[in-house]
């Protein structure tokens, strides 16, 4: 039983890293543009300033 | 926790340099934007001007936000060279970011997802038979987790339920509020005790599954932003006042004082109400008609603000500013409207008040009933607990909101934008549809023109039409689309009257001539026939909602006879003509005085105030913003056709929304006997809640396959 000592923490810490993501992706606006991202994906990667 | 200080943000620096290195200063609604292309031809273009950096599209908001120097107008020109009509938004009224609300329900709902999955690693240890100190270790580690997620991911439900509380009111959220609260509470006190049950797991899978709920009837709403709040960020922001030498001063709105001279340019929109000084002017007021006939206006005539000026530069003198201008007092028309129809008890509202005090009486009951006869108060309270959360699923609170995010997808499909969490409801009860005319079933055109006229004609017609924004050169335009227009030289617009010009050595002019719209070459005069076409499907969207029984009625600004024409093709026998903007609202608030349950259909700005006040309310795409975000209901197609579809899936929905009402009551007719007699275990509940939110949430489903 002492293996839980070791397994409880790290399964916490694991939650917590996805949490942190969670926020982290809510903080940087990914959700405020779900139809225009949809869309972003079809377009060409070179930034307008490289051309 | 903030963004900078976590591991996890600085593993993606890009994305925030992106960010940083543009905080949008200006921000424009651009309805024309409905693709990838757009996005690209917009950033493109806009990155190519010097001054404008960081232009970024939001296509779900159809809003362009970006950084610089320059005029309001210069930008606004920009975007029509590109192709696209911009109206520059008040980034101060609006807000800059775009839904605070919805991330920080995200946010609770990620917290709770967490906790809950790590706490039912824990729980399915001790349900297996975890005991003595390994069971309580669990519960003490469960009890960590579960306190300050259940403090944090609440405060929806108990923000509400206290409000409701504090005005002698039941709602669901107060037996949601209790069921969290007593579980978490209790657990912790068994959890320190050596007690065998403790329900975090149960109370934060309610949060949980309850916060899905929540966020979804947000997101079905998100796009709905205020229409009173768009009006306001509709007016200009800055004006042209003229010191005592003649000089313009551009001066920002809130500074205009009574009896100012305000000089407003060809297209601009007048900044505050006036008197016109100039001899005449020419202003579209489509804005407060909704027929948009321009106004020949003369010396001494009143101008109220939001007036596009068509004709040459025009100088008023300002006679109600700020709060009292007529734009002011219809944006306050339109909260009021709306804030009535906020009252609305929605389906799930109704059910709490029934199902509150059931549950906690039932609650009581057991609580009393077992101190009387076990003496045990602990055990008493377990079972009083375990009733509250077993009455208390998560299937009441995702029974509306999975239905309707269901329904609300599915009319996606169809063309239909639903904003409103209760539309759905509201379209279900209606029992009769009042119609806008101009702009909803009718489409201004000049239909006849492409028929009737030789090349010549038609290719001097367009070319005139070109270098005018009237909004009846813009149909000459529409109808001769595929022309090419002819050359023409001295082109001049002759204020209120039309354009001329000079093609191949005679004079030429478009314009109003004595038998209404007048085509001039040289010296043969065409008159050409101004007139309304039907919108697609009008004819059989009204004859399917009058098979489905409903009451139609035809309400306009227009001319009576005009209105009696198109009442009369689309056999609608209830008319309204030579209707304002007041009595338009006046005459919805009086049908549903007299008992009727209104569906309006409108575009114009001066429909806002009645689409507002009807039950429910439908806008095309084509609409004002302001309507657009005052209906419920945006229609993103041209045509009419599925409008009856849209009541019928209405009252599909609402009839699933019944149903699961019904299902989650059966799950308590059975769960309840168990709990009040002792034998419920956190177990026990976790089951009944999850298997009642799975059957409700497929029964949702369901809704899709509904014709």
């Amino acid at each position: 039983m002492n293996v839980l000592a070791f397994l409880i923490p790290v399964s916490l810490i694991l939650g917590a890293v996805g949490l942190v993501c969670f926020v982290w992706t809510i903080r940087s606006g990914q959700y405020s543009d779900p139809e225009g991202d949809a869309a972003r994906i079809l377009m060409d990667d070179t930034p307008p300033e490289d051309r | 926790m903030t963004a900078t200080a976590c591991p996890a943000c600085n593993a993606a620096p890009a994305a925030e340099r992106v960010a940083e290195a543009a905080e949008p200063n200006m921000m424009l609604s651009v309805p024309g934007v409905t693709c990838a292309a757009c996005i690209g031809t917009i950033e493109r273009g806009l990155a190519q001007v010097t001054g404008i950096t960081g232009a970024r599209v939001n296509l779900t908001n159809k809003r362009v936000s970006l950084r610089t120097d320059l005029p309001v107008d210069t930008v606004v020109g920009q975007l029509s060279k590109l192709g696209y009509k911009a109206f520059p938004l008040d980034a101060g009224v609006l807000g800059q970011e775009s839904d605070p609300a919805g991330r920080d329900l995200a946010l609770r709902l990620g917290v709770a997802g967490f906790a809950m999955m790590n706490v039912m690693l824990l729980s399915v240890a001790v349900w297996s038979g975890a005991a003595d100190a390994t069971r309580d270790l669990f519960h003490l580690i469960s009890a960590a987790i579960a306190v300050p997620v259940v403090g944090f991911s609440g405060q929806p439900f108990f923000k509400s339920a206290w409000s409701a509380l504090r005005v002698r009111r039941l709602n669901m959220d107060v037996p949601i509020s209790l069921a969290i609260l007593l579980a978490t509470g209790m657990s912790v006190y068994e959890s320190l005790n050596g007690g065998h049950h403790a329900y975090f797991d149960a109370g934060l899978s309610l949060t949980f599954f309850l916060l899905i709920g929540r966020y979804l009837d947000h997101r079905t709403r998100a796009s709905a932003r205020s229409a009173a709040r768009e009006l306001a960020a509709l007016e200009t922001q800055t004006a042209e006042r003229l010191d005592g030498q003649g000089r313009a001063i551009t001066v920002p709105i809130s500074e205009l004082a009574v009896g100012d001279c305000i000089l407003v340019p060809t297209g601009g929109r007048t900044p505050v109400d006036g008197t016109l000084q100039t001899p005449e002017a020419l202003t579209d007021r489509s804005f407060l008609t909704g027929e948009s006939h321009p106004v020949q206006l003369i010396s001494g005539a009143s101008v109220s603000a939001g007036e596009i000026n068509l004709g040459a530069p025009l100088r008023m003198v300002a006679t109600s500013v700020g709060e009292d201008t007529t734009l002011r007092r219809m944006a306050r028309l339109v909260e009021g409207a709306e804030n009535a129809r906020n009252r609305y008890t929605g389906l799930a509202d109704r059910a709490a008040q029934v199902y509150a005090p059931a549950v906690h009486l039932l609650a009581l009951v057991a609580f009393l009933g077992w101190i009387l006869i076990s003496g045990d108060v602990r055990f008493a309270l377990n079972v009083a607990i375990a009733v509250l959360i077993i009455t208390c699923p998560c299937a009441l609170g995702l029974a509306v909101p999975a239905v309707s995010t269901a329904a609300i997808g599915k009319l996606y499909e169809l063309g239909f934008l639903v904003k409103s969490g209760t539309a759905l409801e509201r379209l279900a009860e209606v029992d009769s549809v009042v119609f806008d005319k101009t702009g909803t079933v009718t489409l201004p055109g000049v239909s006849s023109i492409a028929e009737e006229l030789t090349e010549t004609e038609k290719s001097v017609a367009l070319a005139l039409a070109q270098n005018s924004m009237h909004p009846i050169a813009r149909a000459v335009q529409t109808a001769l689309v595929d022309v090419v227009p002819a050359k023409l030289s001295a082109v001049e617009e002759v204020a209120g009257c039309g354009i001329k010009g000079r093609h191949g050595g005679v004079d030429v002019f478009l314009g109003r001539g004595d038998n209404g719209l007048t085509l001039i070459i040289g010296d043969k005069e065409r008159s050409l026939e101004k007139q309304e076409t039907l919108r697609d499907g009008a004819g059989e969207a009204v004859a399917a909602l009058d098979a489905a029984g409903l009451n139609i009625a035809l309400v306009s600004g227009d001319a009576p006879s005009n209105v009696s024409a198109v009442a009369f093709e689309l056999g609608i026998r209830d008319l309204a003509a030579g209707v304002t903007p007041d009595n338009k609202h006046r005459l919805i608030e009086r049908r549903q005085s007299d008992g009727q349950r209104v569906a309006m259909i409108g575009d114009g700005l001066n429909d806002t105030a009645a689409l507002a006040a009807a039950h429910a309310s439908i806008a095309p795409s084509t609409a004002m913003d302001a309507s657009r975000n005052a209906a419920d209901v945006v229609l993103l197609r041209d045509g009419l056709h599925d409008i009856p579809t849209l009541f019928r899936i209405a009252n599909a929905a609402t009839r699933l929304s019944r149903q699961n009402f019904a299902i989650a009551t059966a799950y308590n007719l059975v769960a309840v006997p168990i709990a009040l007699l002792g034998f419920a275990t956190p177990l026990l509940a976790a089951l009944a809640m999850s298997t009642s939110s799975i059957t409700v949430l497929l029964n949702a489903l369901r809704v899709r396959s509904a014709k």
